[in-house]
């Protein structure tokens, strides 16, 4: 339903975004879009005095992709993930945008020194990392699953499951489970061999599993009771947590960290205004900010020191990053250049795996 | 009426009052209102034009044609023209290649032929662009230097997939959509298993829209008679009940069913609260087929219900006292008298029921789990994937296979015996 009603909203708001003064910005919906707005759309509207539409898709780049090829443009900025950001930039339906335009750090340090590596592309800037993890309800679970193998142990841990629908980050989590290396998942998935594994090790819970389409989905079915433990992005947990009360912990232990880019669409109705958005907000400032509003990291490492207490004022952030140290003993970064060429294979299997009884 | 006149002699042609003859004044005056008829029709026909048959037209033909390769690889594509299959892969391809790789460097296309080719090929996408990216230092002979950047160049089921891509019109979304593909000789042989999902899913789709028909045929039967035999005060009042669902959005009806039927849901709470299940042992009845089928049920009630109640409510009930009172048991004069009449009802209600649920997509993919999608959810799969081509094929076999039915329809039942209201 999500899917449904974000797409209808962004179509029907994206018609009377053409307008002179305002930009449109489409991101992912739920606590993250609203990060955005309280972070960058209500100072930036207070500075320049244009006005930003916030409109959310289940994922931005689907509807970039549709609107480019069709030459009918009504996005000016849009918050997409890393490989997606640089496939559309291959094919050219993206605005290149110059670092050099960036501010700099507060020391005087340039944007692209200061940025972490490999998080300035030529069309798109990085502002957020984030994770997908796997959470649980402690009220179920009072002595909580601590390992990701923890996920796929029916027996210790019996209730359903709750992972998205989709082959990324679960083959990686599946193998993990069965006991392989962050450092070489990628070794042992570009392999047939690897890839079987993985889907065995799905096998194990897939009559357990309850399939999620959109990000929010996943603290709800959790908070339903629909689901004992659930795959889910970090940021969405902590503020159910965070801000509504919710009794729900990370599991940080097989974390897969990705990123968020701004990218500008080619042919973007307010090409300007978006340019000044996108330096806006990625400044130092901004982008620690936002870390009030949601657990995920700044892309700037200037920011990092700035990040303080969680807009209720008493929830220290930093351990509530996918980053913290102490939440890395066991992370994987997701790896775009195996995505970008194994995808499509991977989702065919993946549908049809999903498909068969 | 001066064509009636006595002055008209008996042998002249019949002629009007201003003297032109009847049969071509006739002509023109029903030519006038026909063409009035016309120009009344006409924004509805040029709505139906360019919403319906045009799209679907356009649609037809994207499932048969895939211009990504070809127009981006124009060298390519005369050196295979040039050069049959089978022919051995030599430096004039090479070089061929590493024209149409500095160009797509240029214009920024190398993704999206890698893209294309990577459908077929796995891996090939960043062959191609990390090629592209260094494609402005490439010198003859270019076999060599395309070998030693990557030595992926050299397979030959990537020259394959080429070949086949630089046809601009292509069975292969066809062949895909029916879990068949091209072998390496270019032959034609099925899918490894684990990839077959299109055939299990039509059928899938095609047994879970039956039995949903069925279902609503056998809860809306007697709806419709109810509602067709009541007094009016009251079946209007049921009327209002059976067109109030109707008349709510789609989605509402579909998210209340998850809040009664999930696992913590009302029903699941009711169950327990009254011992007939243990708190362990909910019963799952969303997020898998069953969810699919309670849900679609509900919301296409109202598609059967309506012609049934159409064609019911003019029967006089008297047909059915007449038997009864010559002797037939009341199941003989519902079988012999009642159903007969209905049948035109059952069939209008039962086509528009299957042929909705055919291509239902918000519920399944809402309360259908993994095992309640149904093809349609794969058709907006690769609609968001933007392989548009591949979703247009699926498509195309779907409405192929109603309009199969539609036929087979026809000739049994006659579509002159529907009544749709």
């Amino acid at each position: 339903m999500k899917k449904i009603l974000f797409t209808s909203t962004a179509l029907g708001m994206a018609a009377f975004a053409a307008q002179a003064e305002e930009i449109t910005v489409m991101s992912w919906g739920g606590a993250y879009a609203e990060s955005q707005i309280e972070a960058y759309h209500k100072p930036f509207t207070a500075q320049t005095g244009i006005t930003v539409v916030s409109v959310d898709a289940d994922n931005p780049a689907v509807p970039v992709q549709a609107q480019v090829e069709a030459g009918n443009v009504s996005i000016d900025v849009a918050d997409v993930e890393y490989p997606d950001a640089v496939r559309m930039c291959d094919e050219g339906l993206l605005e290149p945008i110059d670092a050099a335009i960036l501010p700099p750090a507060p020391d005087g340090t340039p944007a692209v020194d200061d940025f972490l590596p490999g998080l300035l592309l030529d069309c798109a800037v990085t502002t957020i990392t984030f994770s997908t993890i796997f959470a649980y309800d402690t009220t179920v679970f009072p002595e909580g699953p601590t390992k990701i193998a923890d996920f796929f142990d029916l027996e210790k841990f019996p209730g359903k499951r709750g992972l998205g629908k989709r082959p990324r980050a679960n083959l990686e989590m599946a193998l993990m489970a069965d006991g392989v290396p962050a450092a070489e998942v990628y070794d042992v998935l570009s392999t047939p061999e690897g890839v079987d594994r993985a889907f065995a090790k799905l096998d194990t819970i897939k009559d357990s599993v309850v399939w999620w389409e959109a990000g929010a989905q996943p603290p709800q079915l959790l908070a339903d009771g629909e689901v004992a433990m659930t795959t889910a992005y970090n940021g969405r947990i902590f503020n159910a947590a965070a801000s509504e009360g919710k009794p729900f912990q990370v599991v940080w232990d097989g974390q897969i960290q990705e990123y968020d880019l701004w990218v500008i669409p080619k042919g973007a109705p307010n090409k300007e205004a978006a340019l000044e958005f996108v330096k806006f907000s990625t400044d130092t400032q901004r982008l620690a900010d936002q870390a009030k509003y949601i657990a995920y990291g700044p892309a700037r490492k200037s920011s990092a020191p700035l990040i303080g207490l969680y807009k209720d004022g008493k929830t220290e952030m930093a351990p509530n990053m996918p980053t913290n140290p102490a939440n890395m003993t066991n992370a994987l970064g997701s790896n775009f250049e195996f995505w970008a060429d194994n995808n499509k294979d991977l989702e065919e299997r993946f549908n049809a795996w999903l498909a068969s009884n | 009426m001066a064509d009636t006149s006595p002055a008209a002699s008996g042998t002249a042609p019949l002629t009007t009052s201003d003297g032109r003859p009847l049969r071509a004044a006739l002509a023109q005056a029903q030519a006038r209102s026909r063409r009035t008829a016309f120009l009344l029709v006409a924004p509805l026909l040029v709505f139906v034009l360019l919403t319906f048959i045009l799209p679907i037209g356009q649609l037809l033909v994207r499932s048969v044609t895939d211009t990504d390769f070809a127009r981006n690889m124009p060298a390519l594509g005369e050196w295979f023209d040039a050069n049959p299959a089978g022919s051995p892969i030599d430096e004039s391809a090479y070089a061929a290649l590493a024209a149409d790789l500095k160009a797509a460097k240029a214009n920024k296309t190398a993704g999206q032929v890698g893209e294309r080719i990577n459908y077929d090929v796995s891996g090939s996408r960043s062959l191609f662009t990390s090629t592209a990216r260094s494609a402005d230092k490439l010198e003859p002979p270019y076999k060599e230097a395309l070998i030693a950047l990557k030595p992926g160049w050299e397979n030959p089921a990537l020259w394959q997939a080429m070949r086949q891509a630089s046809n601009t019109v292509t069975p292969n979304f066809f062949l895909a959509a029916l879990d068949l593909q091209r072998s390496p000789d270019g032959g034609i042989e099925r899918a490894p298993e684990e990839k077959r999902v299109y055939i299990s899913l039509f059928v899938r789709t095609f047994a879970l829209s039956a039995l949903i028909t069925a279902i609503t045929l056998i809860l809306g039967y007697p709806i419709a008679h109810l509602l067709a035999t009541m007094p009016l005060r009251y079946s209007n009042v049921l009327m209002i009940m059976v067109l109030l669902p109707f008349w709510t959005s789609l989605l509402v009806r579909t998210t209340s069913w998850i809040v009664l039927l999930q696992s913590q849901g009302v029903l699941n709470d009711i169950l327990v609260s009254m011992g007939v299940i243990g708190d362990d042992g909910r019963i799952r009845m969303i997020y898998n087929q069953m969810g699919t089928i309670i849900a679609m049920t509900h919301i296409l009630l109202p598609f059967m219900v309506l012609p049934l109640y159409s064609v019911m409510r003019p029967i006089p009930p008297s047909y059915v006292r007449a038997a009864r009172s010559l002797g037939a048991t009341s199941w003989t004069a519902f079988r012999r008298v009642y159903l007969p009449q209905t049948l035109p009802g059952i069939a209008a209600g039962g086509l528009l029921v299957f042929i909705l649920a055919v291509g239902y997509y918000i519920t399944p993919a809402l309360v259908g789990g993994a095992e309640g999608q149904l093809i349609s959810n794969l058709i907006a799969f690769h609609f968001e994937n933007a392989n548009w081509s591949m979703a247009a094929a699926i498509a195309a076999i779907l409405l192929i296979a109603v309009l199969i039915l539609y036929w087979v329809y026809d000739r049994l039942i006659g579509i002159d015996n529907l009544k749709l209201g």
